[in-house]
């Protein structure tokens, strides 16, 4: 009984740490899917939040503002991918596919200029790092402690599901977006500001974005490396249409991924079955979950189509 | 519009297979062939290389160039990379020769930035980490009057102008896991790795042999995360290993290894570093790092380069030739713990002690302890 309940408390500490990022960036791509505009940006606005996350935390040492500053940036590329998509009507996946060059890029070379050549920033120490939830309340490796004292920034994701599901179904502004995305005409023809919508939504995508970089150098790790970003922009972009473009469903799918990396690290304890097909695991769930019980997903009818004014 | 979707999510998730893991197989195959292409006309210029090569030796150091190509983590990963830049700096100040750098970001950008020294006529080519092997072999194929090394791969050894050069990481692993295993205070001590290879799991024999030596009763947590990028990975792994009363864990695995040393300073254990010394990730928490002199390595090398006296051939650095060391940050070490390692030190280098550095040499004196290979 004490091995489950460890096990268990183990597993979902792990959940716990491969979760959040995605979930904050999967969340960013729902306003933008939903609002019509596709975004696989999201891996380049993920590493320059981790990057000006890092940078902020170095120089003020004050951690939520730092998470805050991570947001910023990523909204930043945001703005520029909604000028070029919706302003410009460019093609979208090519503006994303741009951006996850750029920013990448961006973030080394800054990194680069500021800190002696060098493509990793300093370690931040303990203090400048997003707090833990109860520190220091349960005793290092046990349940209570696997389970509720990690880093409050990754509980605060879950409650960022409920806050983006409240926004997309039980606001005014939630149905113009989700209409935007459906029949973006209809919407203009209503009097409503197509533009507008999509560019709140596309900047409010980068900037959740952001926080999944910066949740990463702020808490999963202590410093910014190029290599702290690796495609998990693209599987929070995946949670989001296996989720069917739903705020909840994606914090399912989410839920699953970090799931299944916890038990992929765990699995190996000791080398007991191949590492090989224990990496094998989180691609095979995936795909019988898929074809099991995820039913046919429906994607937002103007997804991908540029809205262009009819003289 | 569905299609779509999908079409972008491959696309994406191509992209992503491509940088993560990066086979390269269109690239190989193309430079493969110009391979063949560029193997014939040596052969038929044979007869002039051995006089080239007797040229190239009778250059003056200042007209000697060496160039060093790294793998994906960049120059200043402040790890392997850094090491042999810094060392190639070194023997540019002292020798008065050219050197320089190259930066891989992809795997696929090995062979182009081979390819680019080549071009420009170095007179030594380092490639620097097992990931380039496959390209270093079709360079040093298609170049045979040129010299290339190659950093921790002895795949290209049978090749006259590859110098392989070698380190032998299980004496540094021995000497930290003697460390681990005398702190230990629950007798249970840590071990994460990126992946396994012969290469990998020697830090895995020194490690086990070493804390066994110093521990006969303390265990020997063990955990594969079969990656160096996977940070979250390396945490969960660490925070379990914590769970079951791990006090000191050593990882072996590069950006994975971030998430280790994290997990172990938020719980208050011990980590040990690798490579280089890692003390300034986590200076209240790194006991110490096992360290593997690169820089050694490449300076030697270009050494010999300009002294004419290099070959092909495997080179092993170890602790005697100083390839390889215990970190010299030792703020968290106490006094009788240095003055224990310092022995073992002097009895690895005099040859009184050996330390086992693959699979048969480990279960002959220890049994089937280490169980990730």
């Amino acid at each position: 009984m004490d091995t489950i309940i460890r096990d268990l408390g183990l597993l979902i500490n792990a959940t716990l740490i491969a979760t959040p990022p995605l979930l904050y960036a999967a969340l960013g791509s729902c306003f933008s899917e939903r609002s019509g505009v596709v975004n696989i940006g999201i891996e380049g606005m993920m590493s320059i939040g981790a990057f000006v996350g890092a940078v902020v935390a170095l120089a003020t040492g004050r951690p939520w503002f730092s998470f805050f500053c991570g947001g910023l940036a990523g909204a930043a590329f945001g703005l520029i991918h909604a000028i070029a998509c919706v302003t410009y009507g460019a093609d979208q996946t090519i503006s994303g596919t741009a951006i996850n060059f750029l920013a990448p890029g961006l973030a080394v070379f800054l990194c680069k200029a500021m800190f002696d050549n060098s493509s990793d920033t300093p370690p931040l120490d303990t203090a400048s790092k997003l707090p833990k939830l109860f520190d220091g309340v349960f005793p290092a490796g046990s349940f209570m402690s696997n389970v509720f004292s990690t880093y409050a920034a990754a509980y605060l994701s879950f409650v960022v599901v409920a806050i983006v599901w409240f926004v997309f179904y039980k606001t005014r502004f939630g149905l113009r977006l989700r209409a935007v995305g459906e029949h973006p005409k209809a919407c203009d023809t209503l009097g409503i500001n197509v533009f507008r919508i999509r560019y709140i939504c596309v900047i409010l995508s980068g900037f959740l974005a952001g926080l999944g970089g910066a949740y990463v150098t702020l808490a999963t790790v202590n410093q910014f490396r190029p290599v702290v970003i690796v495609g998990q922009g693209f599987i929070a972009i995946a949670a989001v249409i296996f989720g069917k473009f739903t705020p909840q469903g994606a914090m399912k799918a989410c839920l699953l991924f970090g799931l299944c990396s916890g038990v992929k690290v765990l699995a190996s304890a000791g080398n007991k079955v191949s590492p090989n097909l224990i990496s094998m695991i989180p691609y095979v769930v995936t795909i019988i979950v898929l074809v099991l019980f995820v039913g046919h997903g429906r994607v937002p009818a103007a997804n991908g189509k540029p809205y262009v004014k009819s003289k | 519009m569905r299609k779509r979707a999908l079409s972008v999510l491959l696309a994406a998730a191509m992209s992503v297979s491509l940088m993560a893991c990066g086979s390269s197989s269109s690239g190989t195959a193309t430079t493969a062939a110009a391979g063949d292409a560029a193997a014939e006309t040596t052969a038929a210029e044979a007869g002039d290389t051995a006089a080239e090569e007797e040229q190239a030796e009778a250059k003056p150091a200042s007209d000697i160039k060496v160039g060093m190509v790294t793998d994906i983590g960049g120059v200043n990963d402040g790890s392997f990379n850094q090491s042999a830049w810094e060392g190639l700096q070194r023997a540019g100040e002292e020798l008065g020769i050219e050197v320089n750098y190259l930066e891989s970001k992809t795997d696929a950008d090995y062979a182009p930035n081979l390819e680019t020294f080549i071009d420009e006529d170095y007179d030594l080519i380092i490639a620097v980490g097992y990931m380039m092997a496959d390209a270093l072999r079709t360079a040093a194929e298609a170049n045979p009057d040129m010299h290339f090394a190659i950093v921790d791969d002895t795949a290209n050894s049978d090749l006259e102008n590859v110098t392989c050069l070698m380190f032998q990481q299980a004496e540094a692993s021995y000497l930290v896991g003697m460390v681990a295993g005398m702190m230990t205070e629950t007798n249970k001590v840590g071990f994460v790795i990126g992946m396994t290879n012969e290469a990998m799991n020697q830090f895995g024999y020194g490690y086990c042999a070493g804390v066994l030596d110093s521990n006969p009763d303390a265990e020997v947590l063990q955990y594969n995360v079969n990656s160096f990028g996977d940070a979250a990975g390396g945490k969960s792994a660490a925070t379990s290993m914590i769970a079951d009363g791990a006090d000191i864990i050593f990882h072996a695995a590069g950006g994975t290894g971030l998430g280790v040393i994290e997990s172990c300073k938020e719980n208050g254990i011990w980590a040990i570093g690798v490579d280089s010394d890692q003390s300034y990730l986590a200076p209240e928490s790194i006991l110490t790092s096992a360290m593997k002199r690169v820089d050694n390595a490449t300076y030697e090398i270009s050494k010999a380069c300009v002294e004419g006296t290099v070959s092909g051939g495997i080179i092993t650095y170890d602790l005697k030739s100083e390839g390889v060391d215990i970190a010299p940050t030792t703020d968290n070490l106490p006094e009788e713990i240095l003055t224990a390692v310092e022995e073992v030190k002097e009895k690895i280098k005099s040859g009184e002690l050996t330390v086992p550095y693959d699979k048969e040499s480990f279960e002959a004196a220890y049994g089937d302890v280490y169980t990730l290979d």
